[in-house]
């Protein structure tokens, strides 16, 4: 990844920062600047809570360059609680026991380093939800 | 040396812990190593997955701290500090990237520590001075480890990854208070690891009696004199644990019990956590802690250093949903020494 584009995306990826349109209340990830609800210009910054749920997976074992050693890994279409669908990769869940509606939470991870010398891409993935408290 | 106490009180606002969801039994490397002969110091050991690093490890403890610190908004941070041996970059700072995840950035002031496994406490002593002088309202430290050891070396037994992160603030506002603390430094060359190499070098037993059993007692029975406290007077006490059986001698050699220590004591499940061991003891017992209960924490970093703290708990804590450490500690699941290697990344894909 070029630096100047990881750096121009540093908010939404490590935070989840999206838009909310301040005419219809819709919530945007990423981030647009117009609401593709009601089209009405949406630059207000709005950082989700990264919960959410499995809407559709896809589990990898041919990887494209980069994700070589993550396979076999679960990409997955995950419904956020506040209304946007994402992308993103799983963690800390074997592809077996991934389920649609499955619970999830965003965690920051490593997403992939552009070789020995170059930099860490760290980024939004989702896990399975941590117990809370007893 | 005078008790370390800052003008104005303070204390832990909020903390967070975070321990990866694999665990390497010390069998298994005994198995491979020595046929299964090895003497294993610990029962297992937390290893990272392949997306994790000191720096995604930080900010998961780090996020847990800023929930259970009920009206702190992430820009109010002052400092934003990361003590570990293992930071991602040999150059460019973990510090950054974790208050950026935050929504610290961009005024604060964000630094990365470097003691062996003192690194954390440094940082935290730092946090006190820091808000105690009134420069800042709040500061977080954070202690953190993905730590090395050489493939077959008694290291690679211990060599674990985890960590705490801890809001530091105005005692009015906090769940528990900093009573004083003292620091007890020489060089004493038990551990270290050169640039560019990299597994960490020891000097075997000598890591023992001049390092770690030294430092440790004199920094806590500094800390015992200065306050005019006694053992009697803690409920819990914390040690820096290499392996299982330091801790509990030494808490034994100041005259502490074991069920002072147990509950703080977490090696047997994780391994050293280096610049984590102790703080995330720490946030074990803080989960547990009732208001006025007392609490002792001494580090020790090889090279050699300890800080001593004397805590004594004021409320009752709010978890806001943050996970407590033993939730952490439970998450597990237990690999081979293939997948292990594989984490490891020892196997050329290319």
């Amino acid at each position: 990844m070029e630096v100047a584009r990881f750096w121009r995306t540093t908010g939404q990826r490590y935070q989840l920062t999206g838009e909310v349109c301040p005419n219809c209340g819709n919530k945007i990830f990423p981030p647009r600047d117009v609401c593709p609800a009601c089209e009405h210009e949406a630059k207000t910054p709005y950082t989700f809570s990264g919960k959410g749920e499995v809407y559709s997976y896809s589990t990898i074992h041919a990887a494209p360059e980069g994700f070589e050693k993550y396979v076999p890994y679960t990409v997955a279409l995950v419904r956020l609680e506040e209304g946007p669908l994402i992308t993103a990769q799983l963690t800390d869940v074997d592809t077996k026991d991934v389920k649609v509606g499955m619970p999830v939470e965003m965690v920051t991870r490593v997403l992939r380093e552009d070789g020995e010398r170059g930099m860490l891409v760290y980024g939004y993935k989702f896990r399975p939800v941590l117990a809370g408290p007893r | 040396m005078a008790l370390m106490k800052p003008v104005r009180s303070v204390g832990i606002v909020g903390y967070g812990a975070y321990v990866p969801r694999y665990r390497l039994a010390s069998a298994e490397i005994g198995e491979l190593w020595t046929d299964g002969n090895a003497i294993t110091p610990v029962k297992q050991k937390s290893v990272p997955g392949l997306d994790e690093d000191v720096a995604t490890m930080s900010i998961e403890a780090a996020r847990n701290a800023l929930r259970r610190a009920t009206g702190v908004a992430p820009d109010k941070l002052g400092a934003v500090w990361v003590g570990s041996e293992s930071h991602p970059y040999a150059v460019k700072p973990t510090s950054t990237i974790v208050a950026e995840a935050l929504g610290a950035t961009p005024h604060t002031q964000a630094a990365d520590w470097q003691f062996a496994c003192k690194a954390g406490t440094e940082a935290l002593q730092a946090a006190i001075g820091f808000v105690g002088s009134g420069m800042s309202d709040y500061a977080l430290a954070i202690g953190m480890d993905a730590a090395q050891g050489r493939p077959g070396d008694a290291l690679e037994y211990t060599a674990g990854a985890g960590g705490a992160a801890f809001l530091v603030g105005p005692a009015e506002s906090a769940i528990a208070e900093f009573e004083g603390s003292v620091s007890y430094v020489t060089d004493t060359p038990d551990f270290w690891r050169r640039q560019h190499e990299r597994f960490p070098e020891h000097s075997g037993r000598f890591t023992g009696e001049p390092a770690y059993f030294h430092h440790i007692t004199s920094a806590a029975r500094e800390l015992l004199d200065q306050t005019g406290l006694h053992p009697a007077d803690f409920r819990y006490a914390i040690f820096h644990q290499p392996n299982a059986k330091f801790p509990l001698k030494v808490g034994e050699d100041l005259g502490f019990t074991r069920a002072q220590i147990e509950p703080g004591l977490l090696v047997n499940e994780i391994g050293n956590t280096y610049a984590g061991s102790s703080m995330i003891g720490l946030t074990a017992v803080l989960d547990i802690a009732a208001p006025g209960d007392r609490i002792l924490l001494v580090s020790f970093g090889s090279g050699a250093g300890s800080d001593a703290f004397s805590i004594r708990m004021k409320e009752t804590v709010d978890h806001h949903g943050a996970p407590a450490t033993r939730d952490y500690v439970r998450r597990s699941l237990m690999i081979n020494y293939a997948t292990y290697s594989r984490f490891k990344e020892n196997y050329k894909l290319n």
